[in-house]
Order: C-alpha cells, then sequence, then structure tokens
C-alpha cells in the first residue's frame, strides 16, 4: 500500500495517548501550468530583451503595461503594440520595514507605484540609490535593468529604479493616474 | 407585443435574450480568460441585432472557480473583457455560472435592474482536475482519501445497476445519442457516430463506467443576455422567459444521500413548474451517463422530450460555464421557435449534490 | 518559462506553478470523538433525534438539520452498500494497486461510510458482500481516516 497523499504526519502536540484528538493534518498539492496568454507573453518577452512592451486600446487609446489583452475600461482587444522607455514618475510609495520569508532586499525599502512615460496606469517597481527619507511623489526615476545574461520572461528582469536626475514631475502631470 | 408570461415565483418576468459560447476544446494553449471571453461578449451582443453594448447593462455576474487556474481572484481578471471601469455593479460566485444566473435573476427582481449579463468560464486543462474536485468533498474523512470524480460517479453507477433501474447498454445509448447528436453542434468537443455494441466494448475506466460514460476535459466559457419586462422585447424577437427556477442541495454526507436517484432535482423541478405543461426540450447537466437517467426520472421526463439536443456536458463539459450553457441551449431552442417550453439544468458538487432547474418558454 | 506550441502565430509562455498548503484543522467535539476512535481501533457514529445512527458522524443529522446526540460504537464490520472498482489507481489513491471504493454501511448504522476495499479483484466484490476494518499499527494511528488502511472482505462470506 501507498503511503498516500502528504505521508504520514507525526500527531500534533495536543493528540498524546489518552487525549482525545482535536487536530487533523490535511495537507494538500496542486501542479498547474500557467499560461500567461498572447498579451501577457509579448510582455513577458519584452522583459526579456530588457524592454517594457504594453498595449494600447483602439476606443480610449490608453496604453496598459503590462496588459493583459484588453482594456478594462472599454472591454475590447488592445492589439496594438507600444514599447515604452525606461524613465518614469513615481505616482506614490511606501516605506517597508517588515521582513518577510526569502526577502533578499535590506528594509527598510521603498516600493513604489511608477508611472512610465507613455502608460497610463502605473505598475510597483523597487526604488533603490536614494535615502528612504528623500523619495517622494513626483520623483523622476530610470529602470535599472538587471545584466544581459540574466534577463528573462518576467519582471525580475527590472532590478528596481532609480532616481534618473530630472526636475521633479508636476502634479497635474500624474494625479489622474495615482 | 405580447404579454411576457407570469413567472412562477418573484415580482418581474426575466428572459434570456442571448447567448453566446467559446468552442469547446480540450486544451486552449494560447489565449487566456480575458482573451477567451472578449469575442464571446462581442458574439452575445451582435447577436441581439439591436446593437447594444456593455453600457446597456445594468447588473454583471460570473461563475468560475479560481483552483482552476490555481491563482487568487482570477475571476476579477475576467472582467477586463467586459471592462468595468468606471465601476459597475457586479458580482461572482465561485460556482456554474448558472448559480451566476439565478443571482441576476434575483437583481433583476428589483425594478431599476433591468438588464444583467451573465458568463461562465474555466480552463480545466491547466491544473490536476481530479485533486481539484476532491477538495470539494468533506475535509476530515473523505478528501483525505481523494475520491476522484470518476470514482464517485462510478459508485452512483453501481446503484442504478444494483436497483435494476438501468443496464450498462443504458448508459451506453445516452452516451452514443449525446455524442451523435453532437455532430450538429459546432461547438462541441466530442461527436461521433458509434452503436452502443462499440460502446460496450470499450474497457472500463472505473467499473461501472468506461470511457464513452464520462466527460471530456474542457476549456471553455459562454454568455447569456438576461432582461426583465418588455424591455426584453428590445432585444430578441422571441425571448426565453424563465417562468421557474429553483434550486436545492442535498447533504454533504455522501453516505447519507440516496445517490441512485435525485431528490433534490426532483423538488428543484417541482418549484419551478416543471410539469405545469408540455415540455418539448430538456438540457440537463449530466456530466456522467448515467445521471441523465436519474435527472430525467427526477424530472418526470418522458419519451416525447428532446434530451439534451446539444449533446449535453459528454459532448463539452466546460467546468463553471456547462450548466450556463445547458440555459443558453434550451433558451436557443425556444427564441428560434424550435420549442415552446424547454427545462434547462445545472448540477455543482459532487455526484449531483446541488441541483438548478429552470423552465424556459417563448409567447 | 517555456514556449508553448500552436498553430496560430504567436506562441504563449508557460511555466509551472505549485499551489500547496499544510493545513491544520481543529475538529470539535464530534468529528473528533471519531477520529480519536479510529486511533483506538473503534468505530463510532452518533444517534440523530429520529432514533438514526450516522456516520461517520455528523453535528446536525444531515435530513432534518437537528442536533445530534450521543456517540455509539458500530462495526466493526458492515455491508457493502456500493462499490465501484478502479482499474488505474491514481497517484493520490489510497492503494497503488487496483482497487474498489465502497460505501459500506457498518453493523448499527444507518449510513454509510466511503473507503477502500482491498480484494483480488471485480468479481471478488459484490453490493451486499460483508466487509471489517483493516486498521494501520497502533503506533502506527494518529486519528485520522486512513488509521484505517482499507476495509477487507469477511473470510468466508459469500460475495
Amino acid at each position: 500500500m501507498s503511503a498516500g497523499e502528504g505521508g504520514a504526519d507525526a500527531a500534533p502536540e495536543e493528540n498524546t495517548e489518552r487525549a482525545p484528538v482535536t487536530m487533523l493534518s490535511t495537507p494538500m498539492r496542486l501542479e498547474y501550468l500557467f499560461s500567461a496568454g498572447i498579451a501577457q507573453s509579448k510582455n513577458l518577452r519584452g522583459l526579456a530583451e530588457g524592454k517594457f512592451i504594453g498595449q494600447r486600446c483602439p476606443v480610449c487609446r490608453k496604453v496598459y503595461m503590462p496588459s493583459r489583452g484588453s482594456c478594462p475600461v472599454d472591454g475590447v482587444p488592445t492589439d496594438e503594440v507600444v514599447e515604452l522607455g525606461n524613465t518614469g514618475t513615481v505616482t506614490t510609495f511606501c516605506v517597508v520595514n517588515v521582513p518577510f520569508a526569502g526577502q533578499s532586499i535590506e528594509i527598510p525599502y521603498i516600493c513604489a507605484m511608477v508611472l512610465l512615460d507613455g502608460a497610463d496606469i502605473s505598475f510597483m517597481g523597487l526604488i533603490q540609490e536614494i535615502p528612504t527619507d528623500e523619495v517622494r511623489m513626483g520623483l523622476r526615476v530610470e529602470a535599472v535593468w538587471v545584466p544581459t545574461e540574466e534577463l528573462r520572461p518576467s519582471m525580475a528582469s527590472v532590478k528596481y529604479f532609480r532616481p534618473s536626475g530630472e526636475p521633479d514631475a508636476d502634479y497635474e502631470s500624474y494625479k489622474d493616474y495615482t | 407585443m405580447p404579454t411576457p408570461p407570469s413567472p412562477r415565483r418573484g415580482r418581474r418576468p426575466v428572459a434570456v435574450v442571448s447567448f453566446a459560447q467559446a468552442d469547446n476544446v480540450r486544451r486552449e494553449s494560447h489565449h487566456n480568460e480575458v482573451e477567451t471571453l472578449m469575442p464571446v461578449f462581442a458574439e452575445l451582443f451582435a447577436k441581439t441585432g439591436s446593437g447594444i453594448t456593455k453600457d446597456d447593462i445594468d447588473f454583471i455576474c460570473s461563475g468560475s472557480t479560481d483552483y482552476l487556474i490555481g491563482g487568487p481572484f482570477s475571476f476579477v481578471a475576467a472582467l477586463d473583457a467586459i471592462g468595468v471601469y468606471p465601476p459597475r455593479r457586479e458580482s461572482h460566485v465561485e460556482m456554474d455560472a448558472a448559480w451566476a444566473l439565478y443571482e441576476a435573476w434575483v437583481a433583476l427582481q428589483d425594478e431599476g435592474v433591468d438588464t444583467a449579463l451573465v458568463y461562465g468560464f474555466g480552463k480545466s486543462s491547466l491544473g490536476q482536475l481530479h485533486k481539484i474536485l476532491s477538495l470539494q468533498l468533506d475535509p476530515y474523512v473523505m478528501a483525505p482519501l481523494w475520491p476522484d470524480p470518476v470514482s464517485l460517479a462510478a459508485l452512483q453507477a453501481r446503484t442504478l445497476l444494483d436497483a435494476g433501474t438501468a443496464s450498462e447498454a443504458d448508459f451506453a445509448a445516452v452516451a452514443a445519442r449525446s455524442r451523435r447528436a453532437a455532430l450538429e453542434n459546432p461547438k462541441a468537443q466530442v461527436a461521433y457516430d458509434r452503436t452502443v455494441e462499440q460502446l460496450l466494448a470499450e474497457e472500463y475506466v472505473v467499473a461501472p463506467l468506461r470511457r464513452h460514460a464520462l466527460p471530456p476535459i474542457t476549456d471553455g466559457a459562454a454568455a447569456v443576455v438576461l432582461a426583465a419586462g418588455t424591455r426584453a422585447f428590445e432585444w430578441a424577437e422571441r425571448p426565453a422567459w424563465i417562468t421557474g427556477i429553483d434550486h436545492r442541495i442535498e447533504t454533504h454526507a455522501l453516505g447519507a444521500r440516496d445517490l441512485a436517484s435525485s431528490p433534490s432535482t426532483a423538488r428543484a423541478g417541482l418549484e419551478a413548474g416543471v410539469g405545469d405543461g408540455p415540455v418539448d426540450v430538456a438540457e440537463l447537466h449530466a456530466p456522467f451517463a448515467h445521471q441523465e437517467l436519474i435527472l430525467a426520472a427526477a424530472l418526470g421526463l418522458g419519451e416525447g422530450v428532446d434530451l439534451n439536443p446539444s449533446g449535453g456536458a459528454l459532448a463539452a463539459n466546460a467546468l463553471m460555464a456547462g450548466g450556463l450553457i445547458r440555459i443558453g441551449e434550451a433558451a436557443t431552442r425556444v427564441m428560434d421557435g424550435r420549442a415552446g417550453r424547454a427545462v434547462a439544468h445545472a448540477t455543482s458538487g459532487p455526484v449531483l449534490q446541488h441541483n438548478l432547474v429552470t423552465v424556459l418558454e417563448g409567447v | 518559462m517555456s514556449e508553448g506550441t500552436g498553430d496560430r502565430d504567436e506562441e504563449v509562455l508557460t511555466s509551472d506553478h505549485v499551489l500547496e498548503y499544510p493545513y491544520s484543522r481543529s475538529v470539535g467535539p464530534v468529528i473528533g470523538a471519531f477520529l480519536t476512535g479510529l486511533r483506538d481501533g473503534r468505530i463510532l457514529g452518533v444517534t440523530s433525534p429520529d432514533g438514526r445512527v450516522v456516520v461517520p458522524p455528523t453535528e446536525y443529522d444531515p435530513t432534518t438539520g437537528e442536533a445530534t446526540g450521543d456517540l455509539v460504537e458500530v462495526g466493526p464490520e458492515g455491508t457493502v452498500e456500493s462499490w465501484a472498482w478502479v482499474v488505474s489507481p491514481l497517484p493520490q489513491h489510497p492503494l497503488d494497486h487496483p482497487f474498489a471504493w465502497v460505501l459500506v454501511k457498518l453493523d448499527g448504522a444507518d449510513t454509510a461510510v466511503l473507503h477502500v476495499l482491498d480484494a483480488p479483484g471485480p468479481d471478488a466484490v459484490s453490493t451486499g458482500m460483508r466487509v471489517r476494518p483493516h486498521f494501520v499499527e497502533e503506533d502506527e494511528r494518529v486519528g485520522r481516516i486512513q488509521d484505517i488502511a482499507a476495509f477487507v472482505p469477511v473470510a468466508g462470506s459469500a460475495s
């Protein structure tokens, strides 16, 4: 007979020889194939080449990076592919002080929403090369990519964003994207 | 303008005015759920021939389960296929979209909510379907044994053989008839013309069920538009009016259920008024061949009823959409005049635990 | 990520993805009593107000919803109410050779319990046959349904 799913777990401490059973261990494991779909695959391939690839809605003309293939406003396919540059604006941010399992970044660190130039939605990025207390809304940033040989179809190809040195963006220019 | 028939229960008459579905395939390897749904919605609105768009929809309700894709809130991403910014009134059931239709029907009882979009989707090809479905069982004393849906269905099929109410040849006859009917359904996944003898020659998968008695594994999606009152006539010449709708559930404890019959389907059918008039067409959500026999008996459907002309779930079994597709297929035959009165049934949970029955009529 | 195959012009990227959770469930006094019984090599059911004995025990009667009452020992032997022969067991199944799923109504119970029957072949299995639980070794029992490794035919009973 097989051992069965998860094996025979040792009884939790409450289940002593005489004490009634109070807990049951029921581990589960499910394996999946994640399929990115056409639009997201374009985006991921772009990241593997060190590029930000977005898509434009034919109705409202907004550009989404990353894109899932449809416009969340109009519900139509966003077939037009748009390559965006490396610079953008911090629209909001937070200072993270909580460590988590598998973390490789020193705390405190800045997690920010970055609006790339030309995009109409922002996405989450790590901000580095600036003291945490100097990060601000409107900060102009540029992407720092991992070395070429480490590029892969993943947002992890973007190492982080750092100040680009440009003057801060005007609030008016990004207030609709906060 | 004809008068919409009064529903058995509820204040406002509600009708199905359009139905569309994606191709049912073993594996949709290119399009994600959003990319699959967009053309379904486009076809759904185009079919009404009235130029309606998503902006004419007052309420959106979907059915799906995150367990198929293995990602949380995956149904939220699907809303991009219809566009929900600025925010819309929307809801979701982690179940077959037939129950999303039920929720939409309830919402449409309110004056001011006149139209609804209901959709369901699921890609069963992405995960270990038999393990996923085991997880809907009692987590303490059943799921740890990991009984898969084919095994449970086989236990149920055996009870029919033991009771003498059906034979393995009867199971094969259901499968043969369903797959033959599916030859006429461009959306069907499994269709063939084989005899009962040929099917009985197959090996058992889990006895007494052979491969032909099992549903296919399907990636699919479907959608329906509902409209209340005379609004329905703006979108369909002959709406399929929901004159009765009800759903009932049996106990979670498998060993306490009567698997040879379906008391919840019988009760839902009674409350939905199936027996109030003749039934021309019945689309029954029977993923396993023997279950069609149980459901037809529970609903009192006799010889003259056209059972599963679409091929049913044996022809395509898109989880989370299959029950809605039964409603859509039945509604389509009312809308195009092939049927005057139709019954559609949807099921959820292990071996017909939870059942929904609707009666659809044209005027 | 790997390239997906397809006959269309765009190829999609795919990757493997695993969901794995340990899950430790509190079982309460009724299911807890059932599991404790299994650990001790016994099978318990619960009485419902209408006099039926529900196995495995539930907190509320499955038909009427009324609160159930006292625990009572059932079995160990029982009768097969239904069965299904698994030709090719799946990796997650309790046995790794062909076996039968069974619904067993244990002596003294009014509902059936789902488990597996270890039998030589489908010809050795029938509705109405008598079976008994084969527990794992006492020091391997922890209080779970798998403390019964499988049911086995009662020796000498007709099949």
